[in-house]
This record gives C-alpha cells, sequence and structure tokens, in this order.
C-alpha cells in the first residue's frame, strides 16, 4: 500500500514554532523544502500560555528575527498587547514580552508559509525515518507515502508517546486532544536513540464574560508602540489589558486537603516536570509559607472569550479545578471553558546531537524544538531556525552555523542542550548567558546581522539600512568624544533642571554621558545632540554609558575563545587517557566536546580533568591515545 | 599510557648536609639500580618505602662516585603516582651534580620545571590548589611555614573560599530572581541589601588578605633592616643573629649586587636580613648605597631594628632615624651596656613610643634573648600562633584575592553609583570566578600555564 511521493532536499517533520522556522529557513536559503504535520489547522499552535517573549526569551525572537526568521514579525502582527520589562533595571536585562491572539498568530503564519516559495506544506503523520548506512534519507507516512530528502529535521514537540493526565483519568494525546505520534517514538528508540520523558502541563481557560474585573489589577500594554522585529514600522495602538488577582488561603486549604487526588502526588506521573514553572499544587506544598500565588488573566485573542489563567497550571481532576478557580478573587463565578492538564512526551537526550544540532547516530538527521528537551515557543523556535539553516547547508555542502554562547542567545540555549544536557524541560533564563551584557534585546541586530545576510537570508535592501545605522552609530560615538561641554550658565542650569550634579570643567560629551544620569536626550537639549533616529541614540547612549562593562565581557569573551579555538581531534579515545577522573572520561565520550571550551562546559568534568586534556593536546600525546 | 622516567636535583641549590636526586617513572628503580652497589639487595628487590645505604658506582670507570642513601617508593603511593627513587647524597653542588649526571647517563630524562608535582596533577594525584600549596612547601623556611603550606593542602583555604563563594552566589540567584521573573512578587534586591552583602564578603577578603601578608612573612621571610649611626653595634647584632640560628639559606644575591639577604630563623620566624653585606663593608647602609635607595629599603623592609648607643648621647641624627621608620614595626635596641650609661633612657622610651626597646651587650652576649623574644612577640602577637589559621602563602592566591576585592569595590561603586543592579552583578560574578580560580573551580588555560611554569626545577 506505499507509495513513492515527491523528493526534497529538506523535508521538516512538525509545524509547531520550531518547525515553521526550519521550514521557512531552509526553503529561504534555496532547499527544496517539505513541511508535514498531524494537522494544517495547528500550524504554529500556541498550546500553552498566549504570549511571546519575556526576560532572555524575548531576545530570543529578536535574534530569530536579525537573522531572518519569522516569529518577530508574526507576532507584530497578531498580538494583543506588549510591554517592555526590566526597564528600572540595565539595557541587559530589558525585555520585551506580547500577548498573542493566538487564532491569528497561527492563520498569518500559515498565509507565510503558504506564501513561500519553495516550501510545500502538507498534512500527514510521520511515522518512521528512511535510514540508509547510518544516512537519513527520507521518511514514512502513517499513509504510507515515502518521501526521499537529502535531510530531515524533526520537531515533534510534546507528541511523541504524548500522554495527557488529568486527576485520575490519563488518555494518549498529543497537546489539546489533538492526535498523538506513537510509533515514530518508538521508531527513534529502535534506532538506537536515548529517549527520556518530560513532563509540562497548562491552566485551565475560563469565559471572560463571567470574570468580575473589579477585583482584579489592571496591566495594561505600553503606551509607547513596540515592535520584535527590524522590519516592523506598523504598530498595533490598539491593545487589549491583561489582569492581576491573587490565590489565597481558601485556594490553598482546598488543594491541601485534596493533594491525594493529585497524579503529581499519587504517583500516575512519571515525567520530570519543570522547576520554574511548577503546577499550582506544587507551588503550594513546596512553598507552602508563602501566602499567595499570583494569578494572571490574559486573553487568548481578540475574537475569543477564552482567558488564559496564568498560574494555575494544574493537573488536578476537572471538578476541583472548578472549585479552585471558584476561590480566586474575580473568578468566584467564572465559566471554565477547557480543563488545565499535565502531558508527558518523549525527549531525545540533547547530549546525542552536534552543536549543528544534526544527530550524532544518524547523519542528516536534525532534530529541534520540544523534543529537544526545551521548552517554551522561543526555544523552540530559535533552535528551529538553526536545524533549518543548518540542514540546508549540509544539502549544499557548507559547513554548518554554530552560534557562540557571546553571540546569542540562541548559542547559549544550544550549547547548553548539546554540551550539557537536561533532565528537566529547559527553560532559557539570562542567569544561563554568561555575556549578558553583550546580549542585549537592543542589539540583536548588531550581533547577528551580518551572518543572516552572509548566509543569504536577509534582504539586499535590510543589509543596506542596517549598514547605515552600524555607521551612524560608529560616527556618533566619535563626534560625542570630541564635543566639548562647557560649564556655562546655560549649561548649568539645563543641568540643574535634569537634576544631574553640575560641571566642574568643560567635558567632554561622551564623558558626560556615561553618568547615570544623563541620556542622549539631554544631550540634545544641551545642544550637542545629533539628528540621529532613535535607534541610533539608544545604541550610542548604551555602548558609550556602559563601555566599561562591555569591555569587561568582551575580555572574557576573549578568553572563552581561547578555549574554544582550542579543537579537540575526533578520534579522541578518551578511555586512553591516563589521569582523567571516570565520571569525565564517560561524559566526554558521550558528548564529544568539539573543543576544549565546550569540554569544559560538560557537567561532571571538573576543572582538573580539562587541565590534563589540555595538556595531553598541547603535548601532542593525542597522537598516541587515539584510536 | 607510557611515562618516561624523569629526574632532578629536588633540593634547593646551594650548600646543604645533604642533596637530594630525585626519580620518577617506570624505569626509576632499574635506573637507580644502574648505578647502586648496596650491601645486600639491589634496589628492586627491597620493599616500597625503604631507605637503603649504599654506594653509586660510575659504570664508565667502575669506581665509587658517591656514598648515599637510597629511598624507594612504588607505585602507586608515592607523591607522582609512580615509582619513585631519591638518591640522598652529600650536600653541595660538586657531589649532587655529578649524582644527576650519572643518573641521566643510565637512562633518566632531565624534569621540566614543574614536572614532578604535573605528573601527580596529572596522575590525579593532587589538585590544582594543592598543587600551588606544593610550591610552597618547598619553599617554606622555617617549620612553622611548613605547617602554613600544609593547611593549605588540606583545603582549609578551599573551604573559606568556598564559603565565601556560596554567599556570593546565593546573592546572585536573587538579583537574577528580580530579572528573570521581574512580575513576581519575590523580595526585590534593593541596592541597599546588596550593598550590605558585598561590603561584607569584602570585609572577609580583606581579612584574608591580612593573614596573607603574614603568610607570605612565612614563606619569604620578614624583610629586616638594621639601621644606625656608625659604630653603634649593627655588625655585632648582625653576626649574633646569623650564629646563634645559624643562617639556613646563605648569601642569596638580590637584584643587583647592593643587595645581599641572608635568612635567619629566629624563634621560628624567618627573617631575612637585607643589605647585610652593606653593614658588614661600611657600617653603614645610608653612606653606602644613598639616601634614595636607603629609604626605599627602609620602606619596603617588614622589621627594623634600630641599634643605639648605650654609652653615648642621643644625637640629631638619631632623632632623624626615628623620624625615617615612623609608622613601622620597630624594634629599638640600646647596645653596649657592658660601658657607661650616657644615653638619656627616659628620652629614648618616649621617642620609642610603642615599639620595643631592648638593652644588649652584644659583646658579652647579653639581652640577645630579650631581642629574640621581642621579634617573635612583634610577629605572632599572640593570636596568629593558633593553629588553625588559614595563611594564603601564594603570590598568586593573594594577587587573585587582591583581584577580587577590587572587583567588589567596583560593585559596591557601582551600586553606589546608582547603576542598575544588575551591572553590579556582573562585577559580583566575576569575583565569584576570580575567587573559583585560587580553588581550581574556573580553570583557565593561562592558569595552567602560569601554574607549571611557576615551579622550579626538581620538584
Amino acid at each position: 500500500m506505499g507509495y513513492k511521493g515527491e523528493s526534497y532536499d529538506v523535508i521538516v517533520v512538525g509545524a509547531g514554532h520550531a518547525g515553521v522556522e526550519a521550514g521557512l529557513a531552509s526553503a529561504r536559503m534555496g532547499a527544496k523544502t517539505l513541511m508535514l504535520t498531524l494537522n494544517l489547522d495547528s500550524v504554529a499552535f500556541m498550546p500553552c500560555n498566549p504570549s511571546v517573549g519575556g526576560p532572555a526569551k524575548g531576545i530570543v525572537v529578536r535574534e530569530i528575527d536579525a537573522l531572518g526568521g519569522e516569529m518577530g514579525r508574526n507576532i507584530d502582527k497578531t498580538h494583543i498587547q506588549m510591554r517592555m520589562l526590566n526597564t528600572g533595571k540595565g539595557p541587559a536585562v530589558r525585555a520585551l514580552r506580547a500577548q498573542a491572539d493566538k487564532v491569528l498568530y497561527q492563520s498569518e503564519m500559515k498565509k507565510t508559509l503558504e506564501q513561500e516559495e519553495n516550501l510545500t506544506l502538507l498534512q500527514g503523520m510521520v511515522e518512521r525515518l528512511i535510514v540508509e548506512d547510518g544516512v537519513c534519507k527520507g521518511v514514512v507516512t502513517k499513509t504510507g507515502a515515502e518521501y526521499d530528502a537529502k535531510a530531515v529535521i524533526l520537531t515533534t514537540g510534546t507528541f511523541l508517546r504524548g500522554k495527557i493526565i488529568i486527576g485520575d483519568l490519563s488518555y494518549e494525546s498529543g497537546p489539546n486532544n489533538m492526535q498523538p505520534s506513537i510509533n515514530l517514538s518508538y521508531h527513534l528508540q529502535e534506532l538506537g536513540f536515548d529517549m527520556v520523558r518530560f513532563k509540562t502541563g497548562t491552566p485551565p481557560r475560563v469565559n471572560n464574560k463571567s470574570i468580575d474585573y473589579s477585583k482584579a489589577e489592571i496591566q495594561p500594554g505600553d503606551e509607547e508602540p513596540r515592535a520584535f522585529s527590524y522590519e516592523t514600522t506598523k504598530y498595533i495602538t490598539d491593545q487589549l489589558p491583561c489582569w492581576l488577582t491573587y490565590t489565597g488561603e481558601e485556594t490553598h486549604e482546598l488543594i491541601n486537603s485534596n493533594l491525594h487526588r493529585s497524579p503529581m502526588y499519587s504517583g500516575m506521573i512519571e515525567g520530570t516536570g519543570p522547576r520554574y514553572c511548577p503546577s499550582i499544587e506544587d507551588k503550594i506544598v513546596r512553598f507552602n509559607d508563602k501566602p499567595r500565588h499570583q494569578i494572571f488573566l490574559e486573553p487568548e485573542g481578540r475574537d475569543t472569550n477564552e482567558v488564559y489563567v496564568q498560574g494555575l497550571s494544574t493537573s488536578l481532576p476537572e471538578d476541583l479545578q472548578r472549585k479552585i478557580l471558584a476561590t480566586i478573587p474575580g473568578l468566584e463565578k467564572a465559566e471554565m471553558m477547557r480543563a488545565g492538564y499535565a502531558i508527558e512526551y518523549d525527549a531525545i537526550v540533547p547530549t546525542q546531537l552536534w552543536p549543528s544540532l544534526e544527530t550524532k547516530r544518524i547523519q542528516n538527521l536534525f532534530t529541534a524544538g520540544q523534543l529537544n528537551g526545551t521548552s517554551g515557543y522561543e526555544e523552540a523556535a530559535g533552535q528551529g531556525i538553526m536545524a533549518g539553516i543548518n540542514a540546508a547547508r549540509k544539502v549544499q555542502d557548507k559547513e554548518p552555523v554554530i552560534l557562540d554562547r557571546s553571540q546569542a542567545y540562541i548559542g547559549v540555549l544550544i550549547d547548553d542542550l548539546v554540551t550539557k544536557g537536561t533532565n528537566e524541560p529547559y527553560r532559557l533564563l539570562t542567569s544561563r548567558a554568561e555575556y549578558r551584557l553583550l546580549l542585549r534585546h537592543d542589539n540583536a541586530d548588531l550581533r547577528l546581522t551580518d551572518l543572516g545576510y552572509e548566509i543569504g537570508f536577509i534582504k539586499q535592501e535590510r543589509f543596506d539600512r542596517f549598514t547605515k545605522k552600524k555607521e551612524q552609530i560608529e560616527a556618533e560615538k566619535k563626534r560625542l568624544e570630541k564635543v566639548i561641554v562647557k560649564p556655562t550658565p546655560e549649561v548649568q542650569e539645563k543641568l540643574r533642571n535634569a537634576g544631574v550634579t553640575e560641571l566642574k570643567d568643560a567635558t567632554s560629551a561622551a564623558t558626560l554621558l556615561k553618568r547615570p544620569e544623563v541620556t542622549y536626550g539631554l544631550l540634545a537639549q544641551l545642544g550637542v545632540g545629533e539628528e540621529v533616529s532613535d535607534e541610533v541614540a539608544e545604541q550610542v547612549e548604551i555602548q558609550t554609558k556602559y563601555a566599561g562593562y562591555i569591555e569587561k565581557q568582551l575580555q572574557q569573551v576573549d578568553r572563552m575563545k581561547k578555549m574554544d579555538e582550542k579543537k579537540i581531534p575526533e578520534d579522541i579515545d578518551y578511555f586512553a587517557i591516563q589521569g582523567l577522573a571516570n565520571e569525565a572520561k564517560q561524559k566526554l565520550n558521550e558528548v564529544r566536546p568539539l573543543s576544549i571550551g565546550q569540554a569544559s562546559r560538560v557537567s561532571g568534568v571538573n576543572p582538573s580533568d580539562i587541565s590534563i586534556l589540555l595538556v595531553y593536546i598541547e603535548q601532542g600525546k593525542i597522537a598516541r591515545v587515539g584510536k | 599510557m607510557e611515562h618516561d622516567t624523569i629526574a632532578a636535583i629536588s633540593t634547593p641549590m646551594g650548600e646543604g648536609a645533604i642533596a637530594i636526586v630525585r626519580l620518577s617513572g617506570d624505569e626509576a628503580i632499574k635506573i637507580a639500580d644502574q648505578l647502586y652497589r648496596g650491601k645486600k639487595k639491589a634496589l628492586k628487590e627491597v620493599d616500597s618505602h625503604t631507605i637503603n645505604y649504599g654506594h653509586l658506582i660510575d659504570p664508565e670507570t667502575n669506581e665509587v662516585a658517591e656514598e648515599v642513601m637510597v629511598s624507594v617508593m612504588k607505585a602507586p603511593h608515592t607523591f607522582t603516582k609512580e615509582d619513585i627513587v631519591e638518591i640522598n647524597c652529600h650536600g653541595g653542588l660538586v657531589s649532587v651534580n655529578r649524582v644527576l649526571q650519572l643518573v641521566l647517563r643510565a637512562g633518566g630524562r632531565l624534569a621540566e620545571p614543574g614536572e614532578f608535582t604535573k605528573r601527580a596533577f596529572l596522575n590525579g594525584r593532587i589538585d590544582l590548589s594543592q598543587a600551588e600549596a606544593v610550591i610552597d612547601l618547598i619553599r617554606a623556611k622555617t617549620d612553622r611555614a611548613m605547617n602554613v603550606a600544609l593547611n593549605q593542602m588540606e583545603g582549609r583555604l578551599s573551604k573559606l573560599i568556598s564559603t565565601l563563594r556560596q554567599e556570593l552566589l546565593e546573592t546572585v540567584a536573587h538579583v537574577e530572581v528580580n530579572i528573570d521573573y521581574p512580575e513576581y512578587d519575590a523580595e526585590e534586591m534593593t541596592h541597599d541589601l546588596l550593598l550590605n552583602k558585598m561590603k561584607d564578603v569584602h570585609h572577609h577578603i580583606e581579612r584574608i588578605l591580612t593573614t596573607a601578608k603574614q603568610g607570605k612573612i612565612l614563606r619569604e621571610g620578614l624583610s629586616t633592616v638594621i639601621v644606625g649611626r656608625p659604630n653603634v653595634g649593627k655588625s655585632s647584632l648582625l653576626n649574633s643573629l646569623v650564629h646563634e640560628n645559624k643562617a639556613i639559606v646563605t648569601d642569596v644575591p638580590g637584584t643587583t649586587r647592593d643587595v645581599i639577604e641572608e635568612y635567619v630563623n629566629v624563634r621560628g620566624v624567618p627573617l631575612r636580613l637585607v643589605d647585610t653585606a652593606g653593614i658588614r663593608e661600611t657600617e653603614d647602609i645610608v653612606e653606602r648605597i644613598g639616601v634614595e635607595r636607603s629609604r626605599k629599603v627602609l620602606k619596603e623592609a617588614d622589621l627594623i631594628l634600630l641599634v643605639l648607643n648605650y654609652s653615648d648621647e642621643l644625637t640629631h641624627e638619631d632623632e632623624q632615624l626615628f623620624e625615617a621608620v615612623k609608622g613601622m614595626d620597630v624594634i629599638v635596641i640600646v647596645n653596649k651596656t657592658d660601658l657607661p650609661e650616657k644615653i638619656d633612657m627616659d628620652r629614648v622610651k618616649e621617642i620609642a613610643q610603642e615599639h620595643p626597646v631592648v638593652t644588649t651587650s652584644l659583646l658579652k652576649e647579653e639581652g640577645v634573648d630579650q631581642l629574640e623574644e621581642s621579634i617573635s612577640q612583634l610577629f605572632f602577637r599572640g593570636s596568629l600562633e593558633a593553629q588553625d589559621m588559614t595563611y594564603v602563602s601564594n603570590s598568586r592566591h593573594i594577587a587573585l584575592l587582591e583581584q577580587s576585592k577590587s572587583t567588589l569595590e567596583d560593585a559596591v561603586s557601582a551600586i553606589e553609583s546608582g547603576l542598575p543592579v544588575d551591572m553590579a552583578q556582573i562585577d559580583i560574578t566575576r569575583t565569584w570566578e576570580l575567587l573559583g580560580e585560587i580553588i581550581g573551580d574556573t580553570v583557565s588555560e593561562s592558569l595552567i600555564d602560569q601554574l607549571f611554569s611557576q615551579f622550579c626545577l626538581g620538584k
């Protein structure tokens, strides 16, 4: 009953947030690409919170955009509100977050996919891979279609052997009751992949009409227009607010007295859940001294009444979920439209991947997204774009593109995954980045647009605009070094009015700008500003004000790069190296790091192991221990 | 993996009663056996960890080259986890060099600087901070300094540093939670809160550094300068200290020929007597090396021994000397009590202020005990004698601590000037890394390079 379908350069399995970026990247780089999804109505579906961005994650969206990806552009067209977070803190940790119109987000993304040349969108369930001599050569669907490809990217999210759990009820299912993918998971195990069982969850949705908002605090979007994409010029001004309320004593008592009905505590759930996104029952057990927990009410879109109850993720039975909702101020009469649930799924142990996201076990097979053990739309999309780029480059016989830890949060994410692995669904945090002052929201274009252009992803017009911006920033920084501000009565008065300490002596505008309370806008008032765009002014201000800190981080990056430049021969036999701790031997053999830098980040490998490796490599003893 | 056998002289260069040539590697025992003639057994037959009397025979001439005691230590319970042979021979450059030459001719390879420790390190015998303490072990010039080095090897320093790092880590985590979860109601890590924590850690590092100074003194010796007018007995004092206490290291040349140092051990306090040649030749440091240089020598000194003449009135010059050493650790020695008193002792005590005053007759060897007691008291000040004191005695550790101190100061000034908390956090994280480098927790390549090049030959 099988039949032969068309042949492609790259096949992407899955059309979630990883899949769409992978498919678009591959197609945009000129590879003939097929995207297969279980259900064409669930392209770019958001099974959990209706938002994109936030600390670290928002910067990933900017990076995807700077490389030429779609997530930023898409959310700019489909959000209901945007907020810049951490504005009271430094520029490195500022982050944009958008509330999405879920349905609109999907349809916009689907439209983009459909319009993309080189890209075929097709509904179908992949059950097996065609693998010959350790090389992946295509896929086979449930209906018997065989599609040949030079490279395959798996982005199957939480569908692999997915299982939904609500109280004592459990059944095989993908997210939101979509059909799960069972056979592919077993097939991957047959191919020799180590799989791990993870768990995540989602809260109930309630009807907007049934919420008493007078008991909640309003959380409006920013008045200032915001956008993720460097290409966006049209801003949505009509925003919808979110709302904040809290659980209370009554909520906690109710949950505490019903813990026996929780599948988390009855032992029914075996998957490992993320620590940073606990269910409400988890929060109450683990932080029982906290009198209340925040609950954010987030509209799921403009044309729906469904409201996402953030902070109330749960796998408690449905009847109990209703009772819990009723204990929360504002939700006393809330009408539950969908119940919360926990979902268990299989993920690939990500240390089985090279930093290009190609699997070590099977050539030309790439994996990305939640399948690799991450959590979050942005993390998935960030991997998706890199897998798409690298699959296309592999097909085109080009070296993979690997972002390093000082270049992008995406680099941090992938390096962490393939080097350290993860024993819980992995979420990006700003603290995972050691060079976060370099990985800012504002400079994602400066970091990555050159690369996006070089790999043929960024169009000429945008690149020219970018180059011009870069030149203006440099010119303005230089100019400010030379312009002298004199302590004239007018200058002193303006400084006083702005709440800035007066000048003692004449000083360069750049030196003045270094003071924490001085902005580029103030320089303009003093008559030493230039007619530059806000974006240029922002860069000049940040780069000048924090020059000392940026310099410090760059020095650290230099040290890291030196370690990363020390390559480890591919055929190294760790077991033949005397003095390495046994744990280090095993870990290094598993991860097979490409450089000393990467090796030093492998967990379980301590500094003396690295010293030994260094000494061996430097002394050329590698030759002796090579296979 | 095979190890070739390395050899080196592992005792300090110079004249000593004995000297040791050490071999390490698979062939160590075989090589030694080619040279050794004992009464009964060959070295390969003796028990591990025994010392064996015998002679070394030069295989070329078949003549006895040296009378030796040979220690045999078999792997893995040795410093390098390899077979080790230590040949104890008569001290002095000539004989020890002859032994080394014999060993090298018999198949040993001359060790690179630090190679023994490197092997110990590579074979998993010691960790980084321990490896560095080994440097101090060999440099330890007194028993007390030896204890400090041993303490460090047992990880006392590591423990102290780990505690501080943990504190920093916890603070950083608190800052992070505010960043990654800006809307959640965790307590905000405010500038004030952060400032207090950082000042606390800063205070601890300063304290370690204070004791570090003592550690440095233990290792390098208390830099001591003898000053006084001509003919007050500086030379006698020097001779008395050196002869009473046996110089441990003699005539270590300084950077110029002008400054010659001698080490003496005064009740556990190693003194490094500076410019002894100057005193011996001209009796007048100022006259000999010029005013500017003598000021510099004085400024760098840890201890000043200021000598006055009991049998002469206090002069303007004496008072000027007091002025020059103001604020330093000074012991005033009033010498020549064998002659009639002409000095105004009340006036001496007045200008000496809190500094101890000792009267001596170096000619009659009187008062030397009191002087030594004063030196010992001045250094240890009672409390420092406690055995569980953690001295940092390694200059790389001290440099890292100084850097940590300064990055913490950067953090404090960032907080005070109102920069965002997450900026200050960069300095805090850097401090954490620097402290980590001391205990080898964040190894960098340059650290390894520096570590191994710092080891002297034969360790």
